[in-house]
Order: C-alpha cells, then structure tokens, then sequence
C-alpha cells in the first residue's frame, strides 16, 4: 500500500488528464464520492467535524504500524469526492510525509479552481486536518 | 412583455458568460444586478462630481450635497414617509437594525421583552440577542406553521405589556413568505410596543407606505433593489428618532464640539457619524427611478407569474420537496430533492451558467424548523424570464441524473 504520496498525485494527474469536459469530471468525482466506503455514524463527532458553510465533512486517523490511515465522510457527494482523492493520496502513509506532502497535484488536476471559494476553504480545512492528524499521531 | 426586454437590456451583467453558458441569475434575494445607469452614475459622480457632503462651501461640494440629499427625498417619497429626515442612510439593513438594537437599549429595562420571530435572518436576531444581554430583556419568539406562515394566534399570546418592541421580517428570505406586517404592527401598537420591520427582501417587489403601515422603523439595502452595495436605509418616525441616542460619536453627527462635552446635530445627520457612501446613496437613486419608471405593481405581478410558473415546474420533478408554501409568497421558492446534499446541486447548476444559493440563506432557525440541513433557492428579480426558468428546470434534471 505504501506507493509514495507522488506517484499517486501523479497518477491522478494522469486520469484527469483523459477528461476533456466538466461533465466528466465531475462525473468521476461523484462516482469517488459514492464509492468511499461508509464511516460508522458513532464515529461521527463533534471532535472529527470540519464545518464549512455549505456541508460537513467527518475524518478520523489511526495509526496502523507506522502509517496512518484516514476514513471520511460528508454529507454532500461531491466534497465526498474530494475528501476520498485526498485520502487515496494521503493515507497509508507515515506522518512525516503527511506532513511534508505539497499536494500540488490539486492545482494540476484543477481541483481548486473549479471549486468555488467557499469549497476550496472547505478543502484548505481537509489538508490541515489532516496535517493536524499526522502530526498528533506522529 | 417588450417593456421588460428593454429592460433587460439595461443590465450589462445578464449577458455575461459563466463556464460558457450565457449566465441565468437566480439569486436576487441575495443581491440583484445593477443596471447601466446605476453603474455609470458612480463613474460620473468619482469623475466628475467626487467631494466630501455638507460641510464644503465649494463648488463640487454643494454638486454632491444637493445630490445626496435628493436621493434622501428619492426615497421618502418611494415609501412614502412624512418627512425626508426620517430617512437615515446606513451601510445596509444589518446596520440598520444594529442601530436600533444599540440606541433602544436606553429605553429598556430588565424584564421587558423583544418579540422576533422564527424565520427572521440572522441580522433581525444576533443584534436583538445582543440587546437582550445588555439590557436583562427577555426575547420571545413567534413560532411558524408548517407552510412557513407566522402563527399570529402564538403572536396574540406572546405579546403583552411588557413587550417593548417587536422586530419581524416582512418577507422571509428563505422561505418567501409575505408576513401581515399591518395586523401586527396594530397589535403591537395596542400594547404601546414599538415595530422595526426589516423590509430587505420587501422593498424591490411590493409597494411600502410607511404612513399606511404606521410602522415606527423600516429597513432595508440598495443592492437588493438593483442599486449598489454599502448603501442601507433606515425609516424611523421623527418623534421616535428623536427621542433615541446617537448610534456612533464622529464627524457630521454634531451641532458643537467642545473638549469636554458635545451637542448633537438634529435628524437625520445624528445619525450619519462620519463620512457615508456618497457615491453609492447618489447612484441609489437611479435604481429607484427604474423601479418607479417599471411600477411596484408591474414587478409584483410579473413576479407572481414567475413564481407560479416555476412551482409548478419544479413540482413536477420527482422527489422535489418546496420549502416555504405559503399562499401568500413573494419569488422565492427553496428546495430540496430527496437524496441530494442542495450543495451538489448547486456546484453542478453552477457549472451550466444557473446561480442559485444553497445552505442556510442566513436563517438556520428555519432549518431546524424544518429538519433540513440547508435548501437550494431560487430568487427572482423583473429581470428573470419564463425561458430562464425552463432552462433551470433542464439543468436540474440533468444535475439530478448525474448525482442520483
């Protein structure tokens, strides 16, 4: 499991690439969305929300042998999408290189500019969230 | 109907492209377009006319002043006040209603009550809040009915001699309900409590006579009424303004300063502390003109139809649930589809050129009202067409397939 956090971002680089249109796009990130496996509600908390205006996002770590591993869910599918990139990027993966990880892949593959402000602060808040983890369970 | 293309013309903004689809701008509750008028008389006033109001004895002053206050008289005759000092021009509604939430604080004691109700926006609530903490008064809170109506027979029980104002909307933003704010500014007033109506979603769409209401305050902001952000009024009968403190210390606002102590300037300036949008009050007035020019008759009309024929529409999408059905309703209309998150709808309307909002629109205690999370909502202004609508409709079926 543990390809390094480049090779997946340009792995997904390269998938998006093959989209000529929005509809796509956004297609594949709602299958992403639909496809992230389910979160049990009891580990939905007010610990483990990231509230943003438009909807919510629950994320919980764990750290399995020397990694971490991240599960998330929201309440809009689309942001579930995101959330599930971010993850396939970002887990399994050992605290440092969390840490470290630029994740400029987002801007190549056009996440953050086809997001409006309001959803690209709800990813900003992902990423730190996520940074947050890696580094209380480092 | 030519009338109307006319003037659809005069909005530079409804041509513009978003994500290559000629833009359908459904979220006028929030902020309405601008026409060419409006914009061009801020670029006329800052090239040609640009100085500071009522304290220059030179030329462009007295050109500004003249035009600042006749947009006051502008708009005291568009809501039919008494006297243009009634008029005060704040930075919008929010700061409207902070005004008299802060300068009513004098005038109450612990123990007295404020009545809001269940579908005021945030900004008719957090200030009456605020007030209540300052002050020891209590806020009572008038429930709605399932339609999203003002339950009047729970007014008739909360309201009392204690009551020392009452503050509602007097159309919802979020559900579009068109409140009887004359029932309830007589009942109020039967009890000798006070009434702030905030009129933001009113004032563009139906005709207000503050005379005929005998309401004691009226707010509401420029840019819901085609003209420019920044620029809010607030209507207050002379006799009540009067007997208020000043809301902020500063320039303008005094009749003489002395180290020490100061006096304060009559109506309205006591209450226009330093130096206000001039640009924007002066522009404010053209949208008035198109409004007048159109007729509040004509927009609310026209509008109806909008709203009659887009509910209908909508109702034949299948899992379609409309918030807010009250008979009597202004456009808006908020939705949600059964097993989408309205924030998916909106991204995916978004990227074929629709604008609608999506979320809380501001009022979360109508969320909880109604166990929903957030809606989708469709805001119209005289310029939307039938067409738009149909186009709307194709767009969310086709957001529909994609995310079910």
């Amino acid at each position: 499991m543990n390809t390094s956090i480049s090779k997946i971002e340009q792995e997904i680089i390269e998938e998006f690439e093959l989209f000529d249109n929005w509809i796509d796009k956004y297609d594949y990130l709602i299958d992403l969305g639909k496809s992230l496996p389910k979160i049990d509600e009891s580990e939905k908390t007010l610990e483990n929300i990231i509230t943003g205006c438009q909807s919510q996002v629950w994320l919980n770590a764990k750290k399995i042998d020397n990694n971490i591993v991240f599960t998330a869910d929201s309440d809009a599918i689309m942001t579930k999408g995101i959330i599930a990139i971010l993850i396939r990027v970002l887990s399994h993966q050992k605290p440092n290189d969390i840490i470290n990880a630029k994740l400029d892949f987002i801007k190549t593959i056009g996440l953050n500019e086809q997001l409006s402000q309001t959803r690209a602060n709800g990813l900003t808040s992902m990423i730190k969230k996520i940074k947050i983890y890696a580094l209380a369970l480092k | 109907m030519n009338k109307k293309s006319n003037i659809r013309d005069r909005f530079p903004l409804l041509n513009v492209k978003v994500n290559s689809n000629t833009l359908i701008y459904f979220d006028n509750a929030a902020t309405t377009q601008k026409p060419k008028e409006v914009i061009d008389e801020i670029t006329k006033y800052y090239q040609e006319e640009n100085s500071n109001i009522h304290r220059g004895v030179h030329h462009l002053s007295q050109i500004s002043t003249d035009n600042f206050e006749e947009c006051r008289v502008k708009v005291q005759e568009f809501l039919n006040a008494e006297f243009s000092h009634e008029i005060i021009f704040t930075k919008g509604t929010t700061d409207s209603i902070n005004l008299v939430s802060t300068c009513f604080q004098d005038q109450l004691q612990k123990g007295d009550e404020i009545i809001i109700s269940e579908m005021e926006h945030h900004s008719n609530i957090v200030p009456w809040q605020m007030c209540c903490q300052k002050t020891g008064a209590n806020l009572k809170v008038v429930q709605i009915d399932d339609r999203g109506n003002l339950d009047m027979t729970h007014f008739k029980e909360i309201i009392s001699n204690k009551t020392k104002i009452v503050a509602i909307t007097h159309i919802s933003n979020s559900l579009g309900t068109i409140n009887p704010v004359k029932e309830i500014i007589q009942l109020s007033h039967d009890k000798n409590a006070k009434v702030l109506i905030d009129g933001a979603q009113a004032a563009a769409h139906l005709k207000v006579d503050v005379q005929d209401l005998d309401v004691d305050f009226y707010c509401f902001s420029a840019h819901k009424l085609f003209g420019p952000t920044g620029v809010g009024v607030l209507y207050g009968k002379e006799k009540i303004l009067n007997s208020l403190s000043p809301y902020q210390g500063g320039g303008e606002m005094i009749e003489k300063v002395e180290l020490y102590k100061s006096t304060y300037a009559p109506l309205p300036h006591k209450f226009e502390a330093g130096t206000p949008n001039i640009a924007g009050v002066i522009a404010f007035k053209k949208s008035i003109n198109l409004i007048q020019e159109i007729g509040l008759q004509e927009i609310s009309n026209y509008e109806d139809k909008l709203l009659q024929y887009a509910t209908e529409k909508l109702l034949e999408i299948k899992g379609l649930d409309i918030i807010g059905t009250s008979e009597k309703k202004s456009a808006i209309i908020s939705f949600n589809i059964k097993g989408i998150h309205h924030y998916d709808l909106g991204v995916l309307l978004d990227k074929m050129g629709v604008a609608i909002r999506t979320g809380h629109h501001c009022t979360q205690p109508v969320m909880v009202r109604f166990g929903v999370p957030g809606t989708a909502r469709i805001s119209f202004a005289y310029y939307n067409t039938f067409e738009e609508i149909d186009s709307c409709i194709i767009a969310i079926n086709k957001a529909k397939k994609m995310l079910l």
